[in-house]
C-alpha cells in the first residue's frame, strides 16, 4: 500500500507539473510579447517598456516561472495585472460559491443516477429499462447550457418558485437565500451529470448481476432482485468511486458555464471574465487551481478505491 | 471496397437513428449554402418575435430574423467544427498512440504517462487557455476538442496498437521485409480502424456540444457566423418574455449530439466481434436479472 501511495504520488507530482509548464507555456511563452497583448495596441512603446519591467516580463522565462511555482507553494497566487487585487484572496471569496454548487450538484447527480441506473439494469429487456436507457442517452446530449435555460422556464417564468438568476448580495449570513438560489444551477448540472453516471452504474450493475456470488444467492432461493440489491449493489458502489474523477471534472466545466447563465458570483465566471479582459496572471493561476484540483481528486479517488477494494489492496 | 460493418451498421436501430441524423444534418448545411426560407442576417423589424407559423415556420428572434433559416445555416457551423475537430483528434491520436505503442520503451512510457496526465486536462480548460492568447474563434473549439478528445483517442488506442503490432502476421511482415512505416500504413492502422471511428464519432459530438458551450461563453463562434450556440446565447437574454424560443436551437443541438453519440455506439456495436457475440447471448434466456 505505501508503495502504491508513493508511485501514485509520484504521478500526481508529474502531473501537476506538466500542466503548470503546459499553462506557462502557452500562456506566457508562445504570445511572445506578453506586454504588448496586455498593454493593447495603442499603448505607446514606453508604457509597453514600463509595463514589462513592473511584470518582472524582462527577466528569463525559466525565472519567471519558477517564481510562480515559488509563491504558489507559498501559496501567493500572484495579483491582478489589472487591478492589483489578490488572487488568492479572491478565488477564495469565489469558491464560498462554486463549492457548495458543486457538492450540490455532485450529490443530486449521485441521487439521480444511483437508484434510477439500477432500476434501468433490473428492468432490462423490458420496456420500462429501455425508456430508462433512452432517456440516460437523450439527457446526456443536452447542452447543460439549454438545461439550465428549460429549467429557468419552467421553476422561475412558468411557476415562479426559484429565483431565475443571482445570488444574494448578503451571501451566506442568509443561509436560506443563497441555498434557494444555488438550487436550480446545481440542479441543472446535477441532471446532466447524473445522465452520464446513471450509464455507468446500469452497467456496473449488469456486470455485477452475471457475477457468481449474486449467481450463488440466487441459487440458494433468493429472488434474482433481492440477490442483486444484497450481495451485487456493493460492489456497483465500488465501481461509482472510480468513475467520480470523471464527474468532478464534469461538474467544474458545468459550472463555468452555469454560473455565468445563472450570474452566480464563483470561479467559473471569474476564469470567464478574466479569460475576456486577458489578465493572463490571474487566468494562469486560477487554470493551474482548477486543473490541479481534478489531479487531486483523481489521486484521492484512486487511493480511496484502493483502500475500500480487498482485491485491489492484495495485488 | 465498402468494409464489412457497414451494413451490420445499418441493422443495429442506434446506427441507423446516428446515420439518419448525421445525413440530414450534412445535407441541410449543404442545402443552406444556396437556399433557406429567408435570409439568416436579415432583420425584419415589423416581423420581431413572430410565432412559429406561416412563413416562418419557427417564429423569429428579437431582431426579426427567421429561426429556421438561422437554425439551417447554423448547420454549416456545426459541420465545420464538428468535421475539423474530428480531423485533429485523428491526427493528435494517431500520433500519440503511435508515439506510445511503436517506439522505444522509454519514449512509450513517457508518452503513457503524459497521455494519463492529458487526460486530465477537461475540454473547456484548454479552451479557455487558447482563447485568453489568442481570443475566441471557431478554431478556438476545433483546436481544443480536437486536442483533448486525441488525447482521449491515444488512451484508447494505443493499447489496441501495441497488441496488433505483436501479432504473428505484423512480425511476419516485418521479417519479410516491411519497414515500420510501411507495416503502420498497410497493418497496423486498419486494424485499429474501428476502435477508432467509434472514438471519431464520440468526438464529433463533444465538438457540437463545446461550441453550443464556448459560443455561449462568447468564445466560440464571432457575431457574423450562424451559429446554434449563438443563437442560443441571443434567445436567452429574452428567455422572461418569450421563453419557447430557446427550445429550437437547443433541439437541434440535441438530436445531433444524440445521434453522434448513438452512431458511436452503433459503429462499437457493428464493428467488435465480441460486443456481438454479448448481444446474442442476449437472446437466450438470463440466469439473472
Amino acid at each position: 500500500m505505501i508503495r502504491y501511495v508513493l508511485v501514485r504520488g509520484a504521478l500526481l507530482i508529474a502531473g501537476l507539473l506538466v500542466s503548470s509548464l503546459l499553462i506557462f507555456l502557452t500562456l506566457r511563452v508562445f504570445p511572445g510579447d506578453v506586454a504588448q497583448l496586455i498593454a493593447g495596441t495603442q499603448a505607446s512603446p514606453a508604457e509597453v517598456q514600463a509595463l514589462r519591467e513592473s511584470l518582472g516580463l524582462d527577466r528569463p522565462l525559466p525565472a519567471q516561472y519558477l517564481e510562480w511555482i515559488g509563491g504558489l507553494l507559498r501559496g501567493d497566487l500572484g495579483t491582478s495585472l489589472l487591478s492589483g487585487a489578490s488572487v488568492g484572496e479572491e478565488l477564495l471569496l469565489k469558491a464560498q460559491v462554486t463549492v457548495p454548487l458543486g457538492i450540490m450538484s455532485l450529490v443530486i447527480a449521485v441521487l439521480i443516477a444511483v437508484p434510477f441506473g439500477i432500476l434501468a439494469a433490473v428492468q432490462r429487456g423490458r420496456r420500462g429499462g429501455a425508456a430508462l436507457s433512452f432517456g440516460a442517452q437523450a439527457l446526456a446530449a443536452v447542452p447543460v447550457v439549454w438545461a439550465g435555460m428549460m429549467l429557468i422556464v419552467v421553476f422561475s417564468v412558468w411557476l415562479g418558485w426559484l429565483p431565475p438568476q443571482g445570488f444574494p448580495r448578503t451571501g451566506w449570513s442568509t443561509p436560506g437565500k443563497a441555498v434557494e438560489s444555488l438550487l436550480l444551477p446545481a440542479l441543472t448540472i446535477g441532471i446532466v451529470e447524473g445522465a452520464m453516471l446513471m450509464r455507468f452504474v446500469r452497467s456496473a450493475t449488469l456486470q455485477a448481476a452475471t457475477q457468481d456470488f449474486v449467481r450463488t444467492a440466487a441459487a440458494k432461493g433468493l429472488t434474482r432482485t433481492r440477490a442483486l440489491v444484497s450481495h451485487g449493489i456493493p460492489a456497483v458502489g465500488l465501481s461509482i468511486i472510480t468513475v467520480l474523477g470523471l464527474q468532478v471534472a464534469g461538474i467544474i466545466v458545468g459550472s463555468v458555464v452555469i454560473e455565468q447563465l445563472f450570474t452566480l458570483p464563483g470561479i467559473g465566471r471569474m476564469l470567464v471574465a478574466d479569460v475576456g479582459t486577458r489578465d493572463l496572471v490571474k487566468v494562469q493561476s486560477e487554470l493551474l487551481v482548477l486543473t490541479g484540483f481534478v489531479l487531486i481528486v483523481g489521486f484521492l479517488v484512486d487511493l480511496l478505491h484502493r483502500t475500500i477494494d480487498p482485491r485491489q489492496r492484495e495485488s | 471496397m465498402m468494409p464489412r460493418w457497414l451494413p451490420r451498421l445499418w441493422q443495429t436501430p442506434t446506427g441507423r437513428f446516428g446515420l439518419i441524423v448525421v445525413a440530414v444534418v450534412a445535407a441541410t448545411a449543404l442545402v443552406s449554402v444556396f437556399w433557406t426560407p429567408f435570409d439568416p442576417q436579415f432583420s425584419d423589424v415589423r416581423a420581431r418575435w413572430s410565432p412559429p407559423g406561416w412563413p416562418h415556420l419557427l417564429g423569429t428572434d428579437d431582431t426579426g430574423r427567421d429561426i429556421l433559416s438561422v437554425l439551417m445555416a447554423g448547420a454549416r457551423t456545426t459541420v465545420f467544427v464538428s468535421v475539423g475537430a474530428g480531423v485533429i483528434a485523428t491526427l493528435v491520436g494517431i500520433a500519440l498512440s503511435a508515439l506510445g505503442a511503436l517506439t522505444a520503451r522509454w519514449m512509450r512510457e513517457t508518452v503513457a504517462v503524459l497521455v494519463d496526465i492529458l487526460i486530465a486536462f477537461p475540454v473547456l480548460l484548454i479552451a479557455m487557455m487558447i482563447s485568453s492568447v489568442w481570443g475566441g474563434s471557431l478554431w478556438v473549439v476545433i483546436w481544443s476538442v480536437g486536442i483533448g478528445f486525441g488525447v482521449n483517442i491515444a488512451r484508447v488506442t494505443r493499447p489496441e496498437l501495441r497488441r496488433v503490432q505483436q501479432s504473428d502476421f505484423v512480425l511476419a511482415a516485418r521479417a519479410s521485409g516491411l519497414t515500420s512505416g510501411q507495416s503502420l500504413v498497410r497493418h497496423l492502422l486498419p486494424n485499429v480502424a474501428p476502435v477508432f471511428i467509434v472514438q471519431l464519432s464520440w468526438s464529433m459530438a463533444v465538438a457540437v456540444l463545446a461550441e453550443a458551450g464556448l459560443s455561449y461563453l462568447g468564445f466560440g463562434a464571432s457575431v457574423v457566423d450562424p451559429s446554434w450556440g449563438l443563437l442560443l446565447s441571443d434567445l436567452q437574454r429574452y428567455i422572461g418574455v418569450h421563453p419557447l424560443s430557446v427550445i429550437w436551437p437547443g433541439l437541434a443541438i440535441t438530436i445531433t449530439v444524440l445521434a453522434l453519440n448513438l452512431l458511436g455506439d452503433g459503429l462499437r456495436e457493428a464493428t467488435d466481434p465480441t460486443l456481438r457475440h454479448r448481444a446474442a447471448e442476449t437472446h437466450t434466456p438470463a440466469v439473472v436479472a
